[in-house]
């Protein structure tokens, strides 16, 4: 008894063996806290290097404009200090002369491919001009410059210059939407024959839209077959609905492809039994009704795990309660069993739908021209155009709409109502 | 008593799921208005079964139920007109105590001002009237088991099922519960059937108690008769405790029966209650409180010697094991009294019975 610390005194709570009491908890609790950190190190580095930098690179990306200011920089200078009304002075010429002797053929290349993107027909001005640097005299550079190509005599390729003279651009953002700056740097809307991104944005949400509907409306009864029906019968159930999930998705689109083309099985079935005359043959792929049967079926599992997860944990009891309040089995369903899968529903929905705003591979199999989505066009411009500024400008904008919808759904639904299984 | 005070009646009731076994069988009961009636039994002997029945969710096999004598089998769960309560209570999670009380009456198209009204008196009818814009997950389990009852009662059903309602409760708040749920039937005047397998809850709260096992119903009868005129060995057993000594009736007289008992030379009168005649094997049944110890030699018809093997010390009494007749799991409940001889484990003293509280039933196992 005489050992124990005294408690009445007014200065801290003490231990049996004097330390502070606080002193000691930290230092009990320290050990846990280290471990805890130890088991948490590797998904953080996981998270950080495979998600985090990609995403940084990614946001960096589309705003970076360093490069052109880097290679040219005597050129902007001397940009700067025309009056951009007269003719391109001398010293622009010179300028430009000494920066591109002075920068490697890889960068030059780099260059004249971002300044493509200001104005069309920069990239083989460059390249032309480079070829023949080295056999140019000295200066005055003007007239050799316009005797190798006399575009360089056209005012306008000096003016895109405006365009690029910030080391950072909102101009692949612009260009994502379908604008671009003029030369003063206001925005302005692409030419009419290169406007295609609204119409795709659009289509894409839209596209997104009906098979997230779809998906729930094919999904909902699932769900409640497999949550209600007898053990034996949902677990052979869950197996169908798991079985695409375990195929290839290129096997499923192919799959789809045989079912769906001119001389296909649903075609081939609905002309045999006469609902279908052999000439109107109905189109169903490659076009904007494949890519939203394909899509619908791929995503399907997307819907059901979520919602018949939370549809499992709903006791039968409420159904009967209600039944026995007076309510109708329909009136039942509605007002008491519905509400409860909203969880469910907002999961899965939210689910297929982010899923479905970045599809690619599917709409490049089946969609044709009027079944592309936005996704086609990232993979186009990280692949072929090789323009990764405004591919990075794309997939930072689907990012940012994905956010937001997850930023609408927890206003409304709460982002902790969520059940994904 | 005439047929018209039955509220319920089932007749000739039998239940299968599977085709091949009947969980229910044969059941004839019989439910008086404002009548408490409890349907006791294990797990399994179909008393559950019954409720689901009466409620609608289960239709019977063969047989009928009436309601008001009006055959009901026909009539779907949503136009009976029953409360009940269920076993988790089954409030919605989505509505508020309030909304929740309001759904049987919305369901109904009552307005909105006579709606709110009979709410709040239900609510306060359990005490619970400023709980109406929780929602039930913020209650504690007591709370919602009051919500839960007061929701059965809203639209004034004339009958409330109620399906081992206090089962998730811990001890004292069931017992709470149990009165308060009791004196509701009472003031009300509601007729309820009640489900559960704690006998302490059926005794405490019931007119009458139906005892169940293996699809039939052993007794029904007040709790009173029920424990002290068990017609067979299983309501012996069942309800409160019971020492059995089994064994096979010597002598016939009438009233009562001379048997003698298994593996041991000693005979016992035994008061016959439901037992063959000469020859038939019979299980005695006798309440541990019915035991005397030390008798004056020829007080009792039925003296034995008896050896102390375990005391358990429970404040007003000591709960003792004796070894009396070859078995050894002889209870008798000595009152902690002065009177009382004070006994030690391993000490060998006469016990003995009355005629009349040793029942002779039907021979089990």
């Amino acid at each position: 008894m005489a050992s124990n610390p005294p408690i009445t005194d007014q200065g801290p709570l003490l231990t049996a063996d004097g330390t502070p009491l606080k002193v000691s908890l930290q230092r009990s609790l320290r050990q846990n806290r280290n471990r805890a950190m130890l088991l948490v190190l590797p998904p953080l580095l996981f998270l950080v290097l495979l998600f985090v930098i990609p995403i940084g690179d990614m946001l960096l990306r589309s705003v970076d404009d360093k490069l052109v200011n880097e290679v040219l920089p005597r050129t902007f200078d001397a940009f700067e200090e025309w009056d951009k009304q007269s003719e391109p002075p001398e010293e622009l010429f010179a300028a430009l002369f000494e920066d591109l002797k002075a920068a490697e053929k890889v960068e030059r290349g780099k260059v004249s491919v971002r300044m493509n993107y200001a104005k069309p027909g920069w990239r083989s001005l460059v390249k032309k001009t480079s070829r023949r640097l080295k056999r140019m005299d000295g200066p005055p550079y003007k007239e050799q410059f316009i005797k190798i190509d006399e575009r360089w005599a056209d005012q306008e390729f000096w003016l895109s210059l405006g365009i690029m003279k910030d080391r950072y651009t909102a101009g692949y953002y612009w260009n994502a939407v379908d604008r671009t700056y003029d030369f003063d740097k206001n925005v302005i809307l692409q030419d009419e024959n290169r406007r295609v991104y609204n119409l795709l944005w659009w289509r894409t949400i839209l596209v997104s839209f009906i098979v997230t509907i779809a998906c729930l409306l094919l999904a909902y009864p699932v769900s409640y077959l497999l949550a209600t029906l007898p053990m034996r019968i949902s677990n052979l159930l869950m197996i169908c609905v798991l079985m695409p999930f375990w195929t290839s998705l290129l096997v499923r689109i192919v799959a789809w492809m045989i079912m769906l083309q001119q001389n296909g099985v649903v075609n081939d079935t609905l002309v045999w039994a006469g609902l279908l005359g052999e000439e109107n043959r109905l189109a169903m792929m490659y076009n904007f009704n494949g890519t939203i049967i394909v899509m619908t079926q791929i995503l399907l599992p997307f819907m059901i795990l979520p919602i018949f997860s939370v549809m499992k944990t709903i006791p039968p009891s409420y159904m009967k309660a209600a039944q026995n309040l007076g309510a109708t089995p329909t009136m039942a369903f509605i007002r008491v069993y519905m509400p409860q899968t909203i969880p469910g529903v907002g999961a899965g929905c939210i689910l297929v739908f982010i899923v479905a705003i970045g599809y690619y591979i599917t709409p490049e199999l089946v969609g044709g021209k009027d079944g592309r989505l936005i996704g086609n066009m990232v993979a186009h411009h990280m692949q072929r155009s090789l323009n990764w500024g405004l591919a990075a400008a794309m997939g930072t904008i689907l990012l940012i709409m994905i956010l937001l919808l997850y930023w609408i759904y927890d206003k409304i639904v709460g982002i902790d109502n969520m059940k994904m299984g | 008593m005439t047929d018209n005070d039955h509220l319920v009646r089932f007749v000739d009731i039998q239940k299968s799921y599977d085709g091949e076994s009947l969980v229910v069988k044969n059941l004839n009961l019989d439910v008086a208005k404002g009548e408490f009636l409890t349907m006791l039994g294990p797990s399994g002997s179909g008393k559950t079964t019954c409720l689901m029945m009466l409620a609608g969710f289960e239709p019977a096999t063969h047989g009928e139920i009436y309601l008001n004598e009006r055959p009901i089998n026909r009539v779907p769960p949503h136009k009976r007109g029953i409360g009940m309560v269920f076993q988790n209570y089954a409030l919605f999670p989505h509505m508020t105590v309030a909304e929740n009380l309001a759904f049987p009456l919305e369901v109904r198209h009552m307005d909105k001002t006579e709606r709110e009204q009979r709410v709040k008196r239900a609510l306060d009818m359990v005490q619970l009237g400023a709980f109406g814009d929780r929602r039930p997950a913020q209650l504690s389990g007591g709370q919602q088991q009051r919500v839960a009852v007061a929701r059965s009662l809203v639209f004034d059903p004339d009958l409330v099922l109620m399906d081992e309602p206090l089962g998730a409760l811990d001890k004292n708040l069931r017992e709470q519960m149990q009165y308060e749920i009791k004196h509701i039937h009472e003031n009300l005047g509601l007729t309820v059937v009640y489900v559960t397998h704690d006998q302490s809850e059926a005794l405490t709260m019931s007119n009458r108690i139906a005892v169940f096992d293996d699809g039939i119903i052993q007794q029904c009868a007040p709790p009173e008769v029920l424990y002290e005129e068990p017609l067979n060995a299983f309501v012996a057993h069942f309800i409160g405790e019971n020492n059995r000594l089994l064994g096979k009736v010597i002598e016939d007289n009438g009233d009562t029966v001379k048997v003698d008992i298994d593996n041991d030379p000693g005979t016992v009168v035994a008061n016959r209650i439901n037992v063959g005649g000469v020859g038939e094997r019979t299980t005695l049944s006798l309440r541990p409180e019915r035991v005397t110890v030390n008798p004056e030699p020829g007080e009792l018809p039925n003296i034995f010697s008896a050896k102390a093997e375990e005391l358990i010390y429970l404040g007003d009494h000591i709960r003792t094991r004796f070894t009396v007749c070859g078995h050894d799991d002889f209870i008798v409940k000595i009152p902690n009294s002065a009177v009382h001889a004070h006994l030690k484990e391993g000490d060998t003293v006469n016990i003995g019975w009355n005629a009349e509280d040793c029942r002779a039933l039907d021979p089990s196992d």
